[in-house]
């Protein structure tokens, strides 16, 4: 068995040999990878299950669909994004070449999460093999049912050469993270992704940080309360609250709380009957550790628990539960909840609401409800977040086409459709110069004077092939 | 800093590097940089300084790098100008919402990328063009509507000092303040919290400056350096070859990032080489460079010693003169040059010219291959095909083919290093994009519930194919369109034949 020195090392002569560069190795691994996960619906789905009991819609459409339509759209185009880039040129440069390639990175290292160990998993790797890369690939021993399928399954269908699977906790990572790579793309905390810069830092090693936060939901002005508490409800308890995008807490005046409630209670009873614990539809928390955090959360909150509260620990159930008079300073306000508990702040005013959302961290998304769209867009043109999305939570991530990154403690980086491919790619400038022409080059050799210099000024100002034309 | 300042900082102990961070983000939270027409107002002062006070700032250059006032002028302001013209035309393309195909669930919905400024940046500028190197990422950085604190090098000190005093008479002071100072004050710097650091300098400190900023969880753009190689083809115009060489190499006395570190050649054309570069010298610097006003100076002593130093054990082909007392290297060019050499052992960042000489590509791309990914690398030859090899197996920044330096002019080339030679990159609107926050935007209204049920527990299995389609699908708008444009050309069509050709 290969340490993981020895495995690092052997992606780096795989990759220093070409293998993983030409369109078809690419496109046929990628083709492979969807086998892999259409075949294995099955037992992915039965590993997300023993994991947390993950519904089956929820484990198809978070975990296996989302896999596969990115990988559509990444093959479908694969050939234009690998295509050199042919950019516009100053007069002096005209009739040179001048291009972008987009180049791989060498060796990678993608480092996955237990909430969804699948696809942040898979989502970042057909971005790194699109961009032909060699990858080591680390998923989360949280979610070790899961994970030790996808250590299972990956040698079976790709490139065993090329991809490598490393499983272990967190020593096996720190051990891992003396290599050197070429890029750590890594989702997760705060705490550990500072670590991980700093190992980072020691190679020179780019990042890509997909972190967290309390993505908070502002639900304001006039709203059609069905509706909202629909979305609101099912963005939240998707997953058992276990999204790095789930809405984390809402703010919104008294009236729309005491409105709010009854309609919450309503929706909650329709999606997961009235005995959520017996309804299959409802994922439980992933481990007896993370259990215990979320109800020692609860018992320290100063709040009052309107909806739910009940539990199980051996089941590792929680209730979908709701909090009213939770205060700024709440134990739920300061940490990311990731779990079913949804505390409801008030506030006076949208002016107050903006302000408390920016006396926060910044967060992956941030959420507003409201039929109004001024002040949607107050919201949107006054306030900071990785992604922004209004009358609805999480479904701005299923759009391969927009980015899914953080901003400040969220994270740094993008990721999704061709994001990904990016992330792992260098754009390397081209020019090709021709040979003729030298005496125009005089323009810039020593000694230097006024005339030569005014030549000059004009010939590489971008504007001078308009003036030419 | 003024009086309230220093009562300020006394009562709270602040050092003077806290205070002007914490500033300039009271000053970006109030908005101020948000409009268009703010930033551009700040990017035309930015181009008025370097008009009104060229004078100010080719004689700091002068008395920095021994550099002449064209050559200030050429290296250093023109490409400046360029950048904040190209700025002032493109910022409102550039900062405009960009929109993205959607899904068949979002069909109705507005869905785009909104550019948005990170907050406060911190731009750590570095000695050998003061002014291009630390200005230039402040355009970008004013352009996508942040604060910026500017850190200019304290080794071109009479350029930082200059900066200093003069830069606050025409840009907002608050939100683009200069600090000066050398290590310790860099330190203090970089303990405070940014929204992002763009640093230009060596990669040790480089690795220092990320893991500084790692504390912070703030992303970096670092632009290093490495060892540039440039290789010859031995059929190619040798002549040509070597004078674009030349001046690549003895700009700025070899002070330049993208210098052409190292010649590889084969040894058939190493004494051609010689030659060429010899008579090029002479032209372009006259007999005497030392008298000559367009050939510069080091840096300082301590940079004159470290280069002088790498000169040891290296036969000496061309120039090799000296003066300590001036920091003057002549332009020198080293042959029968190897890997082991001391010239080879880091970025010379001098005016000294190894040729190290190899059987052909082969060698010569194994050779690069063996090092570090520099900043560029250079190929000169009239074969294409040779070119594209050294394209498809080696790895850098930038490449160039048959010339040196020029890809620095061309905006749309994204300027930047990969590996130990940097991570990011900048220039026109890679600027813009590398200091903003792509921030994806999902407008949605409350209606259209019903389709959304597909979607809400309980489960089934005709829900799931539904939402399958509805969430997952994407959407090609541009055929919808132009399908329906079909279908209401064809209904118009057989409209005109009923009524009038009947």
């Amino acid at each position: 068995m290969d340490t993981q020195s020895q495995v690092v090392s052997r992606l780096r002569s795989v990759f220093a040999s070409g293998v993983t560069i030409p369109e078809e190795f690419r496109r046929a691994q990628l083709t492979k990878l969807m086998s892999m996960i259409k075949e294995n619906q099955e037992v992915i789905v039965k590993a997300l299950h023993k994991d947390f009991s993950k519904p089956k819609f929820e484990a198809i459409l978070s975990e296996v669909e989302i896999v596969v339509n990115d990988l559509h759209y990444t093959i479908s185009n694969l050939s234009s994004w690998m295509k050199p880039e042919y950019v516009s040129k100053n007069l002096a440069t005209k009739l040179d070449t001048c291009f972008v390639r987009r180049e791989p990175l060498g060796v990678v290292l993608i480092i996955g999460a237990w909430n969804y160990p699948v696809q942040l998993i898979l989502l970042p790797l057909i971005g790194a093999i699109a961009a032909g890369n060699c990858v080591v690939i680390k998923p989360s021993e949280i979610s070790a049912a899961t994970s030790s399928l996808i250590a299972e399954l990956i040698p079976k269908y790709l490139s065993q050469d090329c991809y490598a699977v490393v499983t272990g906790g967190s020593e096996e990572t720190k051990s891992l993270l003396q290599n050197r790579f070429d890029h750590i793309f890594y989702t997760g905390s705060q705490t550990v992704a500072r670590s991980i810069l700093q190992a980072a830092s020691v190679h020179l090693t780019p990042v890509t940080l997909e972190l967290g936060g309390k993505c908070p939901c502002l639900i304001y002005g006039r709203i059609d309360m069905p509706a909202a508490a629909r979305r609101l409800v099912w963005s939240k308890f998707f997953n058992a609250g276990q999204s790095c995008v789930a809405p984390d807490y809402v703010l919104c005046s008294p009236a729309i709380r005491d409105a709010l409630l009854p309609v919450i209670r309503q929706t909650l009873e329709d999606f997961y009957s009235k005995e959520p614990q017996s309804c299959p539809d409802l994922s439980r928390i992933v481990s007896p550790r993370h259990w215990t955090r979320l109800m020692e959360l609860l018992g320290k909150s100063g709040g009052k628990v309107v909806i739910g509260g009940e539990s199980d620990e051996e089941d590792k159930y929680i209730a979908p539960t709701v909090l009213v008079d939770v205060a700024e300073d709440d134990a739920l306000m300061k940490e990311e909840i990731f779990g079913p508990i949804l505390p409801i702040l008030t506030v006076e005013s949208l002016q107050e609401g903006i302000d408390f959302m920016n006396r926060q961290e910044r967060p992956l998304a941030l959420y507003v409800f409201s039929d109004e769209s001024h002040i949607v867009n107050t919201v949107l043109e006054n306030t900071k977040s990785g992604g922004f999305c209004s009358n609805d939570g999480i479904v701005q991530m299923t759009l391969p086409t927009l980015p899914f990154g953080g901003i400040g403690a969220s994270g740094c980086g993008q990721y999704h459709g061709r994001w990904s491919f990016e992330t792992f790619t260098h754009r390397r400038g081209c020019m090709l110069r021709g040979w003729a022409l030298e005496r125009l080059n005089t323009l810039r050799y020593p000694p230097y004077t006024e005339s030569k210099l005014s030549w000059l000024r004009w010939s590489t100002s971008p504007e001078s092939t308009c003036s030419l034309m | 800093m003024n009086e309230n300042d220093e009562w300020y900082r006394f009562v709270f102990k602040m050092s003077r590097e806290q205070l002007v961070v914490q500033q300039a983000r009271k000053s970006f939270l109030t908005g101020k940089t948000k409009p268009l027409e703010f930033r551009i107002h700040q990017l035309k002062s930015l181009l008025r300084f370097i008009s009104e006070r060229r004078g100010d700032i080719t004689d700091a250059v002068k008395r920095d790098l021994g550099k002449s006032e064209k050559g200030t002028e050429l290296f250093e302001t023109l490409g400046l100008e360029g950048e904040i013209g190209l700025a002032v035309e493109k910022l409102a393309e550039w900062a405009a919402p960009r929109p993205v195909e959607k899904n068949l669930l979002t069909i109705t919905d507005e869905v785009y990328v909104q550019p948005e400024p990170l907050g406060v940046v911190l731009i750590i500028g570095a000695w050998n063009y003061p002014w291009a190197i630390t200005l230039q990422p402040l355009v970008g950085a004013i352009a996508a509507g942040n604060a910026a604190v500017i850190k200019p090098s304290e080794v071109s000190s009479h350029s930082a000092k200059v900066m200093e005093e003069l830069l606050p008479k025409y840009l907002d002071k608050d939100l683009y303040p200069v600090v000066t100072g050398g290590v310790a004050e860099t330190q203090e710097l970089l303990k405070q919290r940014f929204d992002h650091v763009f640093y230009t300098g060596n990669s040790t400190v480089g690795k220092l400056v990320m893991e500084a900023a790692a504390r912070h969880l703030t992303p970096v753009t670092l632009e290093l350096g490495g060892k540039s190689p440039c290789y010859i083809d031995k059929s190619c115009d040798i002549s040509v070859a070597c004078r674009r060489i030349t001046w690549g190499k003895f700009v700025n006395c070899g002070q330049t990032c993208i210098a052409p570190d190292y010649i590889l050649c084969e040894p058939s054309i190493q004494s051609r080489v010689v030659e060429e570069i010899k008579k090029n010298i002479k032209e372009f610097y006259t007999e005497n460079p030392k008298t000559f006003e367009d050939y510069g100076r080091i840096i300082n002593q301590r940079h004159f010693k470290r280069v002088m130093a790498l000169m040891e054990g290296s036969t000496v082909a061309a120039g090799g003169d000296s003066d300590e007392s001036q920091c003057y290297i002549e332009p020198t060019v080293l042959q029968d040059v190897t890997g082991e050499s001391k010239v080879m052992k880091e970025e010379i960042f001098g005016p000294l010219l190894p040729i190290i000489t190899v059987s052909g590509v082969d060698e010569a791309i194994q050779f690069i291959n063996e090092r570090e990914k520099p900043l560029v690398v250079y190929v000169f030859s009239h074969n294409n095909k040779l070119i594209k090899r050294v394209i498809a197996e080696t790895s850098s920044g930038a490449l160039l083919a048959n010339d040196c330096l020029v890809h620095f002019t061309v905006s749309t080339l994204p300027f930047g290093g990969v590996g130990n030679s940097g991570m990011g990159c900048y220039h026109g609107r890679h600027s813009f994009d590398q200091l903003s926050h792509l921030r994806s935007c999902l407008i949605k209204q409350l209606k259209m519930e019903g389709i959304n049920s597909m979607r809400y527990p309980p489960h089934t299995a005709k829900k799931l194919g539904w939402a399958r389609f509805l969430l997952l699908k994407r959407v090609n708008v541009c055929k919808l369109r132009r399908m329906a444009m079909l279908a209401m050309l064809a209904g118009l069509a057989s409209f005109v034949v009923q009524r009038f050709l009947r």
